[in-house]
């Protein structure tokens, strides 16, 4: 299944991504107004492969990724990629809950990730070509992005992620309202980028998809990492009891 | 009422003979208003762009300013520039007054800020939806203003027309820089404030024709544009 050479050639990483590893957060603070989210939250994410990241809704899963993505600037506390204190931005591919795509064809989408990433101009046709056919999306290539269908859409947005080749893709919750042939593609795709040294951090609710997924879990539940396992440990036995209260459905208050 | 019907009838003649004045004077007309829309778009796109994204102190002032601007009175503008112009003026080495250029500078004066203003308010709703994706691609300031622009512009296409209507219709601001003079500065709103001055009606009536077919074929040619690229869901 997998096309390692030619995956390799578009997918690894431009910059090797290993040595900004451990992520550490150290002492976060974050808030809203009067809301506190995060009041000295304190993480590492050191291991390659893919880590998701678990927890309730409202838990501060999402802002955990802005902050790891130098969306948000935490107010006080520091974000660390091994030895670098600031978020190599230019590293990283995102994508979002719900997609977002310029109003342009599904081709010239990913035409403008390469250019904003500084591909030389003569190179984008061939780049943005084998991230179609990554995608098995060649024969929308001309289509206008926005009149896709949602699993379409979210697995464009997830090609134009990987257009920059990132050393680190963030996903937030990339699959929620997709059926699961859609969800199987996009695992597919995140798979192949793990496999050619991309590090990977997603966000979901899916318990199966995690374990298709990832290699470790990390629980999180009111603005605190509450457990980080082994994905099959985490899933047999939850290392806390907030993170077995959530795998058995119950609410978490 | 007989002397208003025999102006029609005159009137559709000129037209239906290409009359050479006629044309002249449209041509003149296209040519000016063309040229100051498409400078006022090229600087007033950028100028909303910066406003719609930049956040420093004192913004908000800027757009309330740039709002008023919109309202400048046509004869107001003429004034000024005709004073920067004139041979005593600071710009009067130049030689541009009662030249088709004056006329583009003063619609251009005119016109720029209805763009800008419009254009702001385009782009801001947009960026509303692309802020934290292009954040998120890490694109510089100058590669999201033009990604901006370029995913806007059918929107921004609307602040063009409206640009382009007031430029077509002014007759203050380049009566006083071009001077209405026949074949070198003479347009049609000046032509028909003329003939209609002079109680040449036919002439005047068939520019008047001209001047609402010509606005109505632009809207209707944009319209269908907007429409179409609406359906392609880039609008």
């Amino acid at each position: 299944m997998l096309k390692m050479n030619s995956d390799l050639a578009l997918l690894a990483p431009s910059k090797p991504f290993s040595e900004h590893l451990p992520i550490q957060f150290d002492g976060v603070h974050l808030s809203f107004g009067k809301h506190h989210i995060f009041s000295n939250l304190t993480l590492e994410i050191g291991a390659q492969g893919i880590t998701a990241i678990m927890g309730p809704n409202g838990a501060g899963k999402s802002l955990i990724l802005r902050l790891l993505a130098g969306l948000l600037m935490p107010e006080q506390g520091s974000v660390r990629f091994n030895t670098l204190s600031r978020v190599p931005r230019d590293q990283i591919g995102f994508v979002f809950q719900r997609p977002v795509l310029l109003r342009r064809s599904v081709q010239d989408n990913l035409l403008h990730a390469l250019a904003i990433a500084g591909v030389e101009r003569g190179q984008r046709p061939f780049r943005a070509d084998a991230l179609l056919e990554l995608g098995g999306m060649q024969h929308l290539a001309k289509s206008p992005a926005r009149k896709l269908s949602g699993g379409e859409q979210q697995r464009l947005t997830l090609l134009r992620a990987l257009a920059a080749k990132p050393g680190l893709l963030i996903l937030d919750e990339p699959s929620a309202s997709l059926d699961p042939q859609a969800t199987a593609l996009i695992e597919n795709i995140v798979l192949r980028a793990s496999q050619c040294g991309v590090k990977v951090i997603v966000v979901t609710h899916d318990q199966g998809q995690a374990a298709r997924l990832s290699d470790e879990v990390m629980f999180v539940h009111k603005g605190r990492v509450h457990a980080i396992q082994a994905t099959h440990e985490f899933l047999k036995t939850p290392a806390s009891r907030e993170a077995k209260a959530y795998l058995a459905g119950e609410l978490l208050i | 009422m007989q002397d208003f019907s025999l102006a029609f009838v005159q009137a559709f003649t000129l037209i239906g003979q290409a009359d050479p004045t006629l044309i002249d004077i449209i041509a003149l007309s296209l040519q000016v208003t063309f040229t100051a829309v498409s400078i006022a778009c090229l600087l007033g796109f950028p100028i909303g762009a910066a406003l719609a994204i930049g956040r420093f102190p004192g913004r908000m002032l800027l757009v309330v300013f740039l709002n008023s601007l919109m309202g400048l009175p046509p004869v107001v503008v003429g004034l000024v520039i005709y004073l920067f112009l004139s041979a005593a003026g600071p710009l009067g080495f130049l030689q541009l007054l009662y030249t088709p250029t004056a006329m583009v500078i003063a619609q251009v004066v005119l016109v720029t800020p209805i763009v800008a203003a419009l254009a702001r308010q385009v782009i801001e709703d947009l960026y509303g939806e692309y802020d934290e994706m292009l954040r998120a691609m890490n694109a510089s300031r100058i590669q999201t203003i033009c990604t901006l622009i370029v995913d806007a512009r059918y929107s921004l296409l609307t602040s063009a027309l409206a640009g382009l209507g007031r430029a077509l219709a002014e007759v203050g601001a380049v009566i006083i820089v071009g001077g209405n003079i026949a074949n070198v500065t003479r347009v049609m709103t000046t032509t028909i404030a003329l003939e209609t001055s002079k109680g040449e009606l036919a002439l005047a009536l068939g520019l008047g024709i001209i001047l609402i077919v010509l606005s109505i074929l632009i809207n209707a040619g944009l319209f269908l544009l907007k429409n179409s690229a609406q359906k392609r869901a880039y609008a």
